[in-house]
């Protein structure tokens, strides 16, 4: 704010005295062949403007410095909740140590209120080129860095669901590596958090095609990029889907997660996404049914 | 602009602020190879390590350094109108300057055959070829540069008319070895 | 209106031009180490690319002006803001003021060419051969999607993403490879101008008596020898990267992404000094003239010009506040991108009191100057805000910071050269421009570059990032976005009036005589254009102002120095 305010006033003092300099002193047809008093410069103006603008970047300066600081230099209380931030070209992993949570791309994060701070801690670090995660109603943003550990905290008061994006270029969907967190109340939060923590979904209650659709897919290549807790599918290198219907978007955060878009996902993700690095599965029409049954069913 | 004469109005020699401008650029690359050599000290993930596998090249060091020398003489030999001399001058500098590159080359096979220390194997090698082979290409081009005045003064074509040339040329060559006393000490002192 | 009498030994008319067989023009042309044709070509090349690049432009802004639009793929606009970005910086920027620089200094001390003309002659081709090779990524070898292989890394081409495994192809070796010659040229030309300045002045040009045009072109090239290098040096270790198997920027074994980002910006931030002070550099020649008066506080001038040199080599990690550098060093370079403004600030205060009690007329090159003055100062503040670390967390990497730095570059450096074509073109081809068309391109052009850029920040405050090929509807960004869109066609507009009014006046321009707008430096002493050797006879001067001294010889400059 402050540094709001004083580029204000400066810009205004500045300006102004400008715009005065050229109307007051504009050329007029009545002295067309005199010129002006040629002053060649003075000492004490010359240092009288370059002392002020000293104080004023002094005093800047330190309001900074003291932000700063405040930031980036204070303990974590043990009340912290911990979140490992990995980032992926195109999408968020999330996992909570403590916790036993794993997730990708909706970040779900406990409300904190000054008597008993939850501030939420991220350690970030990236699985391939470098990302920055940035949600601006909760935080600056900090890079997300291959071989590089970075953190942050967010200590939000209000719930709701905050959006941010991936802001460091990444490569081609770079512009949908979106950020969806939910800040929860502590009851809530701990809900979703003992939901999370089970494994995935095993008895469809007689839903056949979504029990068929999980044969299929740990048949498939499937299970190699991806992880469902409970099975034999321990893929790392896309999102963890063991509660994908728990979420509301696909493809972090640029679909909308219903039967026909995961459908259509999973046919060619290209078509949804050009440039995600899932391929076309070339599925047929069958096991493409069967498995969107069975992946809508993983709550 | 009719004017009081002015007393003798000489400005710098053309050819040594060329040269001094080219050598601050070329000191700035250099700079940041040796930065990055400092940089990756000790963060190897695997391999050799430069204790292990690099020797003080203290013979090819004395020769470099030594053509500093020879080429200073023969630039002063020129000034002197002694072009004989400066013809003898420059081809020790030239094959001083020769002998280094040979020394620098034994290394590099050792280092390459018996080491297993390629620029791909690790942070240091990666970091050691670029910076040392950087130098090597300049004392390359050094080399090309003094061997054509060498062969011009043998012909009798370089003449007290061009010492301001040699000079410049000289400077280069100056430039050439002080970036060796750093890459030495930074290199084989500083980081084994 | 000159005043200027006829001056015995330089005062000459131009020869009768023949008209001579067309293949004997263009050979004279390529084969010329002339530093006035030399200066012509980089600035003839530089207005093509511009076009391109403004072409670059409005297809990025069409893409972007409704949300979730499909009018261009995301490969070819991440193609397109690569380009637009190296393009601009490096085959407009660049070349214009190294044309400028190479036009006007030999002319301003006083001089008959630059110190090593065929030096200037290779830096030329070489610049121009590396544009070409970089367009020449639309056409050479398939690329992984779309159009040909154009780099789609960025213009700062960030490490890993630029390493063979994320950039397959040979996409990312055209920007690399383009930009280092371009590189080669600039150290090449930088060398030539600083070499000539110190070691060509005429007899009594004094280093205190230069034009301060001279001071900063001197300046701006001792950057360029320390700033250029960092990037050629990082070039080179991309490349072995990419080809030897090296492991500069290789995370996977232990490099570090971060260093490429240093290398970067210890080039990148120094980069944009090197292209600013040849913009002070024209205001500083063209606010008196037109003002009436002498250049207020030129020692105080010539000590900024020099401070914010070396300042600016120490200010680059303002770039990378949030890449985890710790409480320290973040602080440290706050305070460095802080300092920096003192020295500018002076700057504009000197121009300011130049203009105090002065005669303002208000002809074109005037008008741009008066643009650069407003919209230089709105910039730097910008650039104060986004130095105070907190601030650039969140404004970092958002349209706030696109917003910024194109208000310094177009609301900056492009009115500063408006400003530079309007004045020296009558000396460059004898003849005016066109005031009409002048004003009718700088109000356009105003109109549409405050349309754009002063709208530009607010999708930054709202949360835009920059690099993104669309953005989703909720997020409240479209509304800004169609006005920064609109802004484009009158610049468009405004440049199309330029480009007529260049061609236009070529042919049809009121003659212009040697000095058309009563100045005090040496270039307006003799003809225009000049003869192939500038000057008949190589003057002396006993001040900064010899046409000055010479116009009021009851009045002279020299008394006062």
């Amino acid at each position: 704010m402050l540094v709001l305010g004083v580029t204000l006033v400066i810009f205004l003092v500045v300006a102004g005295l400008l715009l005065y300099a050229l109307i007051r002193f504009r050329s007029r047809p009545e002295d067309s062949d005199r010129e002006p008093a040629q002053i060649y410069g003075s000492n004490q103006i010359e240092v009288s403007w370059t002392v002020i603008p000293i104080l004023i970047v002094v005093t800047l300066f330190l309001a900074t410095t003291r932000v700063i600081l405040g930031t980036q230099a204070i303990p974590k209380p043990d009340s912290a909740i911990n979140i490992t931030v990995i980032g992926h070209q195109f999408w968020w992993e999330y996992r909570y140590p403590q916790l036993g949570v794993v997730t990708a791309n909706e970040l779900h994060i406990p409300i904190s209120d000054s008597a008993h701070p939850t501030p939420t801690y991220l350690t970030m670090s990236s699985a391939d080129v470098s990302h920055s995660f940035w949600v601006p109603r909760l935080a600056g943003k900090t890079d997300v860095i291959p071989n590089k550990i970075n953190t942050m905290w967010i200590d939000p008061t209000q719930p709701g669901l905050y959006l941010g994006q991936c802001a460091q270029y990444c490569g081609t969907q770079h512009a949908k590596m979106l950020l969806r967190v939910y800040a929860q109340t502590p009851a809530d939060f701990a809900a979703w958090v003992d939901q999370q923590r089970q494994p995935a979904v095993q008895d469809f209650e007689g839903n056949a095609i979504a029990a068929e659709g999980e044969a299929v897919f740990m048949r498939n290549a499937c299970i190699n990029c991806h992880a469902v807790s409970g099975t034999v599918a321990t893929g790392r290198f896309g999102p963890d889907l063991t509660h994908l219907a728990s979420r509301d978007t696909i493809a972090s955060g640029a679909i909308q997660n219903n039967a026909g878009n995961l459908r259509k996902w999973i046919d060619d993700p290209n078509s949804m996404k050009p440039g995600a690095l899932m391929p076309a599965m070339h599925l047929n029409d069958h096991d493409l049914d069967v498995i969107t049954a069975y992946l809508t069913q993983l709550r | 602009m009719a004017s009081p004469q002015d007393a003798s109005w000489t400005l710098p020699y053309r050819g040594t602020v060329g040269m001094v401008c080219l050598i601050v650029a070329e000191s700035a690359i250099f700079l940041i190879f040796v930065v990055a050599y400092i940089f990756y000290i000790g963060k190897s993930l695997t391999g050799p390590t430069p204790a292990q596998v690099l020797e003080l090249p203290i013979f090819g060091t004395v020769c470099l350094l030594s053509s500093s020398i020879t080429v200073h003489l023969a630039v002063a030999a020129l000034h002197k109108g002694s072009t004989k001399a400066c013809t003898g001058w420059l081809g020790g500098t030239v094959l001083l300057g020769s002998i280094f590159l040979l020394t620098t080359a034994r290394e590099w096979y050792h280092l390459i055959h018996d080491e297993g220390l390629t620029i791909k194997t690790n942070l240091f090698g990666t970091t050691y070829y670029s910076l040392v082979g950087l130098h090597a290409t300049h004392v390359v081009v050094g080399l090309i540069m003094l061997s054509l005045a060498f062969g011009f003064s043998l012909f009798g074509l370089v003449r007290l008319e061009h010492s301001e040339k040699l000079e410049t040329l000289s400077l280069y060559w100056h430039f050439v070895d002080a970036v060796w006393v750093v890459v030495f000490t930074v290199v084989y002192v500083l980081g084994r | 209106m000159s005043t200027t009498h006829a001056v015995e030994g330089i005062d000459q008319e131009s020869g009768i031009q023949q008209s001579r067989p067309p293949l004997n023009v263009v050979y004279e042309w390529l084969t010329t180490v002339d530093h006035k044709k030399l200066g012509l070509m980089y600035i003839v090349y530089a207005l093509i690319f511009l076009i391109v690049g403004g072409v670059e432009a409005t297809l990025m802004r069409i893409q972007l002006a409704v949300p979730n639009n499909h009018f261009v793929s995301p490969q070819v606009f991440n193609q397109l803001f690569t380009m637009h970005g190296t393009t601009m910086i490096f085959f407009v920027a660049m070349p214009v003021m190294f044309g400028w620089g190479n036009y006007l200094v030999p002319l301003m001390i006083g001089a008959r060419d630059m110190a090593f003309p065929r030096l200037n002659a290779f830096s030329f081709w070489i610049s121009a051969f590396a544009g070409l090779l970089l367009y020449f990524s639309y056409l050479g070898a398939s690329g992984l999607y779309a159009a040909g292989s154009a780099p789609d890394v960025g213009w700062f081409a960030y490490a890993p993403l630029t390493a063979k495994v994320f950039s397959p192809g040979h996409s990312t070796d055209y920007w690399t490879l383009a930009v280092f010659l371009s590189g080669i040229g600039s150290i090449g030309t930088a060398l030539n101008i600083a070499t000539t300045i110190i070691c060509m002045r005429c007899k009594g040009m004094k280093m205190s008596r230069m034009p301060l045009l001279a001071w900063l072109y001197l300046v701006m090239s001792g950057l360029v020898f320390v700033t250029i290098s960092p990037l050629t040096a990082a070039q080179i270790m991309l490349t072995m990267d990419r080809y030897l198997g090296s492991h500069f920027f290789d995370t996977q074994a232990g490099g570090s992404a971060v260093l490429w980002m240093h290398f970067f910006w210890i080039f990148g931030h120094p980069e944009v000094y090197v292209l600013i002070l040849p913009s002070f550099a024209f205001i500083n020649e063209i606010v008196p003239v037109f003002s009436r008066k002498a250049i207020f506080g030129y020692p105080a001038m010539v000590a900024a010009s020099v401070g914010i040199g070396f300042i600016s080599t120490s200010v680059w990690a303002h770039h990378m506040f949030t890449v985890g550098m710790g409480a320290a060093a973040n602080t440290f370079f706050v305070f460095a991108t802080m300092v920096i403004s003192v020295p500018t600030g002076i700057k504009i205060f000197n121009w300011l009191a130049t203009i105090w009690g002065g005669k303002v007329i208000f002809a074109t090159p005037m008008l741009f100057c008066v643009g650069f003055l407003f919209q230089f100062l709105i910039a730097g503040l910008t650039g104060i805000m986004l130095g105070s670390a907190p601030f650039d967390w969140q404004l970092g990497n958002s349209y706030f910071v696109v917003a910024h730095f194109h208000y310094v570059i177009v609301g900056g450096i492009l009115f500063a050269l408006f400003a530079a074509f309007y004045y020296w073109y009558p000396k460059v081809t004898g003849r005016m421009m066109s005031e009409l068309l002048g004003k009718w391109h700088f109000w356009l052009f105003v109109i549409g570059f405050h349309l754009t850029f002063d709208f530009m920040h607010i999708p930054g405050l709202l949360g835009m990032p920059r690099r993104v090929y669309t953005y989703e509807a909720s997020r409240g960004w479209g509304g800004w976005n169609m006005i920064v869109g609109v802004g484009a066609i009158f610049q468009a507009a405004g440049l199309l009036c330029f480009v007529y009014n260049l061609v236009w006046a070529y042919f049809k321009g009121r003659e212009a005589g040697h000095d058309p707008w009563d100045a005090w430096t040496l270039e307006w002493s003799t003809t225009s254009p000049p003869a192939e050797y500038n000057f008949a006879v190589l003057p002396t001067v006993n001040s900064r102002r010899p046409l000055w001294d010479l116009k009021h010889p009851d009045d002279p400059d020299s008394d006062y120095e």
